[in-house]
């Protein structure tokens, strides 16, 4: 049963991300979920040190509250003619080390684990778990974790046409009415939500790999956005239950071997791509090659 | 204001940082032409169209779209933006390209049903890329980018039109299926403005013709006003008789364009 809810929290995690993933990736804004995840940290400790507890409401509200303040920061900067990789770098190694001194301030009275925020751990899943009207509802990370993906899917689902607009041309769509700046923060804020209530379980480095690894393999296997979103939400869940099984083999990080099978899947697509692997491409233009050879000589 | 014009500025100011790029834009576009706008780089061509549209910000001035602030006439407006302004490998098609160009109409949930796609197809069929609407964008040749874009813009279904350079850089094939468009436009009795940078072929495109650099120089009939001392103006006198024709050295074609 415990495999089982570790599998599902992880494949809640790689869904989540992978459908969000797909449009910071044709944004270019992949190192968003990066920046996100490691700037929320401030905002965990003041929660933690206000509410002198380690509910998980209080720690969300600021983690959620810091991923909005990364957000608009990135914004503010890159509209202000800071490039926007550089404003992502800036604003995030700033907060973060906001966190890390807060920390080491408040060491005492912290009992955060800088290893367990960015890290996370996957493994111990199962006995976080939900207590309603004395009924054991299993993991509170596979609640929470459902409650933001169907919230994403829904708000994707729904509002479909207009975030794709957005991503491709956004003047655009500016053009034609369509508010882009709400498009844009709607965006931000489910991958400020994902991001808090994914790493709070499964540490920072899963929800990375997730939000960018599985959407750049989808890239590589059509030619369609709704089959890219389909297809890094199933890559995703894949890497997880494989990733499962490797770690068992291995006896290894659990979260480790989910990226690690996601990064693996990304390599083959790379290489075997129908369109535009690499070896696919060698393959093509050897053959090219051999005809003219062979019409030459002929 | 008039509801018979398709386009009043009045006053219109718009700055980056602190420096104005545009002044004082006064102007009032007649219905049913083909207006180019003309000027050398850095002019504020581009400016001025996105400035109408309200993508970027004017410092001050209004814009009327038959009549009413442009907020209340956005249907009537259709918008080809610059080719390099978007990512073409964008997973997508050319005929989901087109239909983009009916999320306006569609409001905040409706779903683009085979009505939109049959309408999308025929637009392709206007820009003759009928046989190219499931092929992925990143596969089509710049020209036929463009006429995607164009097709986009027909699907809007606009009365007036604006088109940011639709000629640069394009095969001769697509500089006639964009010509044809725009007069079929114009039999409709749509207006369109084209940022153009080719004087040579302002008097043969164009009906109307609109000079800019950071100012108004001067707007009207192409006839009335494309005239070597409003060019020489526009373009800050770098103006010459070759033989007994005259030549403007313009910064965008980089060479001299005989008149």
């Amino acid at each position: 049963m415990n495999s089982l809810w570790i599998i599902l929290t992880g494949s809640l995690v790689a869904a989540s991300c992978g459908l969000l993933g797909c449009f910071l990736i044709l944004r270019r804004m992949a190192m968003l979920g990066d920046a996100i995840s490691h700037a929320v940290l401030p905002g965990i400790v003041i929660a933690f040190l206000w509410s002198g507890s380690r509910d998980t409401l209080p720690m969300l509200l600021g983690a959620g509250t810091l991923g909005l303040i990364t957000v608009l920061l990135v914004q503010l900067l890159h509209q202000n003619g800071v490039k926007s990789d550089a404003a992502i770098g800036i604003t995030f190694t700033s907060l973060f080390s906001v966190g890390v001194i807060l920390v080491s301030l408040y060491t005492q009275q912290v009992d955060l684990d800088l290893d367990c925020v960015l890290y996370g751990e996957i493994a111990y899943v199962p006995w976080d778990t939900w207590e309603w009207n004395g009924m054991d509802m299993g993991p509170r990370a596979v609640w929470g974790l459902s409650g933001v993906f169907l919230l994403s899917l829904l708000l994707i689902g729904l509002f479909y046409k207009q975030f794709k607009v957005c991503a491709f041309d956004p003047a655009m769509a500016a053009a034609v009415g369509i508010p882009v700046m709400l498009f844009h923060y709607l965006l931000m804020g489910l991958v400020s939500l994902t991001t808090v209530a994914s790493f709070e379980s499964v540490g920072a480095i899963l929800v990375v790999a997730m939000l960018v690894v599985p959407g750049a393999t989808a890239y590589l296997l059509t030619d369609k956005l709704h089959v890219m979103l389909i297809l890094s939400m199933a890559i995703g869940v894949i890497s997880s239950v494989f990733g499962y099984g490797l770690a068992a083999w291995l006896d290894s990080s659990i979260a480790g071997a989910m990226t690690t099978v996601a990064g693996a899947l990304f390599l083959l697509a790379f290489l075997l791509s129908p369109r535009y692997g690499v070896v696919v491409k060698a393959w093509h233009r050897r053959a090219t090659k051999l005809e003219r050879g062979s019409t030459n000589a002929g | 204001m008039n509801a018979e014009i398709p386009l009043s500025v009045r006053d219109l100011t718009v700055a980056y940082q602190k420096k104005p790029v545009l002044r004082g834009i006064h102007l009032d576009v007649p219905k049913g032409k083909l207006i180019g706008i003309i000027g050398p780089n850095g002019a504020g061509k581009s400016t001025f169209i996105k400035a109408v549209q309200n993508l970027i910000p004017a410092a001050s001035g209004q814009v009327y779209i038959y009549g009413k602030p442009y907020k209340e006439q956005r249907r009537l407006v259709g918008y080809v933006p610059q080719r390099e302004s978007v990512d073409w490998d964008f997973p997508t098609d050319a005929l989901d390209v087109v239909l983009m160009g009916t999320y306006g109409r569609l409001g905040w949930f409706r779903r683009p049903g085979k009505a939109e796609r049959e309408w999308a197809l025929e637009c392709l069929r206007k820009v003759g890329m009928a046989d190219y609407a499931d092929r992925q964008i990143s596969q089509l040749s710049g020209g036929q980018q463009q006429r995607v874009f164009l097709a986009r813009a027909l699907a809007q279904a606009a009365d007036l039109y604006f088109m940011d350079e639709p000629f640069a850089g394009v095969d001769a094939a697509t500089e006639k299926a964009i010509i044809l468009l725009l007069a079929e436009l114009k039999e409709q009795g749509k207006t369109v403005l084209v940022v153009h940078h080719d004087l040579q072929t302002v008097t043969e495109y164009f009906d109307w013709v609109v000079m800019l650099n950071r100012r108004l120089i001067a707007a009207g009939p192409t006839a009335d006003v494309f005239t070597p001392e409003l060019l020489q103006k526009t373009y800050g006198g770098r103006l010459q008789y070759v033989g007994d024709r005259l030549a403007v050295t313009t910064d965008a074609g980089g060479g001299k364009v005989a008149l």
